[in-house]
């Protein structure tokens, strides 16, 4: 019903009927989602007991409270994690319609990762239980565990991909040759970016107001990947149409933009190409070469305001893309302060910090 | 007796006087080389001390500094990325040397980094590609250096064992020698000194004894002789007293 009115604007009439519940449900949780003075407030602990005390007045209370000490800072980002799981799901189970199709491909990512987690670790011979205990929550599904009995990447695409969400992605974008030689560093990039295009291309269909903000932050994401891989490749084996093979077909830079991408060699000249694009040139004046590793703080920056900004709309799917992209800050964030206090660093903990508003 | 301490049970005999004063002269000399030997372990000692105090402050400097390029990969790639990291190990890629060094005949292992950094470089791969590769590569110099430095703190740790164990064996030894055997072998010298002296003494004793033993039987020979002489003359004239003066003169006795 709803898809019928898309694409005229009018999707407000009938977005309540079948979404309103939930995102009544997310606004409500984002309210929930740390400020500047919780950050500055665990950013005032000397221990990880001390940010547990501080966690449990938040949202994450119920989550960290039962943990005994002494306290792992992998310990918290777990139950952090599992709060962000625990939320998605609840959405998830009651979301109907093209919101339940949106919400599945927010678990795309992870499960990318995971494959190609168990993938290495199965051509490395390792433990099934051991591998699937590595994974991201957020990304299982049913038939995780089998990825481990095929013996040859093509019998594992045959056998077992196939039937998965991200069966598609790997019948588009790789032949049965790639898949036996391919680097599984450039198959998960692969993967990843079949997986931007396609979610792109679902969102355009959506059409009206999630069509127009998921295209902005999917730009951004696209755009952010585009510009990392060729800063991280430089100096690598991978070579130029490798590397321009793993850019999204859209974003600010895509086309020529890509292209010039492709073609740098330092970062000088990467710096020169996005220097051109308005909405990041200020961002990249302010990096040089030495704190390259800032980039990536800074694109988190420029991500997370746009996020924020998503939620000034309503009747569109973006805010539960953005809600969980600010969880996901959130808890690198928690991550970030938690290893500052558990290792003596207390001077850098506004380092690694991104507030969005 | 002589010599108030332990002593070795000998027969005081000249021979053994001689033996002993060569196993003497041994010891003295064993002494000299094995406290030669000892200062020299000790100096070692001290000096792998002091690197070792360095390197450890080095140590605590790298590993903190390790750990947190750690967190920051943590921070821009996801957690994944350890997982993946892992599973992408084949061969060990940091490989250590072991060599032996010889210090006063003290063998002390000594670990090297045999690591080829061309082979680390290549090793680093496409990790974090999209997300925190740089922080990868960062975080992968970081505890190379942490690594350089764990392995030349276990070469000097295992040689501040080695050495440790030495000098208390040495020192053993050198105290041994200086307390003990020397002590010994000097008391028993000055026991078989002593014993041969007594004997000396002795046997002087009984060779006066037996002088005047026989300067007494010759005397009394002379006096028989004289008497007999006397009594001779004496038969001469008068027949009786010669058995009357000698029984008068073995009376006289």
């Amino acid at each position: 019903m709803s898809l019928s009115w898309s694409g005229y604007g009018l999707e407000a009439l009938t977005f309540n009927a079948d979404n309103g519940y939930l995102e009544a449900i997310l606004r409500g949780y984002k309210g929930n989602l740390l400020t500047a003075a919780d950050y500055n407030n665990l950013g005032q602990c000397d221990t990880l007991d001390d940010i547990k005390l501080n966690l449990n007045a938040t949202d994450y209370g119920p989550y960290v409270q039962n943990e005994p000490s002494p306290l792992q800072v992998s310990r918290v980002v777990d139950r952090c994690t599992q709060k962000l799981v625990d939320e998605f799901k609840h959405l998830r189970a009651h979301a109907t319609g093209s919101l339940a199709d949106f919400l599945d491909y927010l678990t795309y990512g992870p499960m990318i990762d995971n494959v190609v987690l168990i993938v290495m670790g199965t051509l490395h011979e390792r433990q099934v239980e051991e591998l699937v205990a590595k994974c991201h929550p957020l990304g299982m599904f049913d038939s995780i565990a089998s990825l481990a009995v095929a013996s040859s990447m093509q019998e594992l695409y045959r056998l077992v991909l196939v039937d998965t969400p991200l069966g598609k992605y790997f019948s588009n974008t790789l032949s049965s040759e790639d898949l036996d030689e391919m680097n599984i560093e450039i198959l998960r990039n692969t993967l990843y970016r079949a997986y931007l295009d396609d979610f792109h291309q679902f969102c355009l269909g959506c059409g009206g107001a999630t069509a127009t903000i998921m295209d902005e932050l999917l730009s951004i994401e696209a755009d952010k990947r585009a510009i990392t891989i060729t800063v991280n490749s430089i100096g690598t084996e991978l070579t130029r149409d490798d590397r321009r093979r793993l850019f999204s077909s859209f974003g600010a830079l895509a086309g020529p933009g890509h292209e010039a991408l492709a073609a740098c060699d330092d970062f000088d000249q990467v710096r020169a190409v996005v220097e051109r694009v308005p909405q990041y040139s200020s961002m990249f004046s302010r990096i040089s070469q030495a704190e390259a590793q800032a980039m990536d703080k800074a694109f988190y920056e420029v991500e997370s305001k746009k996020l924020v900004l998503s939620f000034e709309q309503q009747f569109h799917f973006a805010i539960f893309y953005s809600y969980f992209r600010l969880r996901e800050q959130e808890i690198r964030n928690l991550m970030w302060v938690a290893e500052c206090v558990a290792q003596n660093q207390k001077s850098r903990v506004h380092d690694g910090i991104v507030v969005p508003w | 007796m002589s010599g108030a301490g332990a002593r070795l049970n000998v027969v005081p005999t000249v021979t053994v006087l001689a033996g002993i004063k060569i196993r003497l002269a041994a010891a003295k000399k064993g002494f000299q080389l094995l406290k030669k030997k000892s200062d020299a372990l000790t100096m070692r000692f001290r000096q792998i001390l002091k690197e070792i105090v360095a390197a450890k402050q080095a140590m605590g400097e790298h590993m903190r500094e390790a750990a947190f390029a750690l967190t920051e990969v943590q921070y821009a790639a996801g957690d994944n990325v350890k997982h993946a990291a892992f599973e992408n190990v084949g061969q060990a890629v940091v490989k250590v040397k072991a060599s032996t060094e010889n210090v006063a005949g003290v063998r002390l292992a000594a670990f090297a980094d045999a690591t080829d950094p061309d082979d680390l470089k290549s090793r680093s791969g496409l990790h974090g590609l999209a997300r925190g590769g740089q922080q990868v590569r960062r975080a992968q110099e970081k505890y190379g250096k942490a690594v350089e430095e764990l392995i030349k703190l276990a070469s000097l740790q295992t040689s501040f064992l080695t050495l440790d164990e030495a000098i208390k064996t040495t020192n053993r030894r050198v105290n041994a020698l200086e307390n003990v055997v020397t002590p010994k072998l000097e008391n028993t010298i000055s026991y078989i000194k002593g014993e041969l002296d007594e004997l000396e003494r002795e046997e002087f004793f009984r060779l006066k004894k037996i002088q005047a033993k026989k300067q007494e039987a010759i005397a009394k020979a002379k006096e028989e002789a004289k008497k007999a002489e006397e009594a001779r003359l004496a038969s001469g004239q008068i027949g009786a007293p010669v058995t009357l003066g000698a029984g008068g003169s073995a009376e006289s006795f």
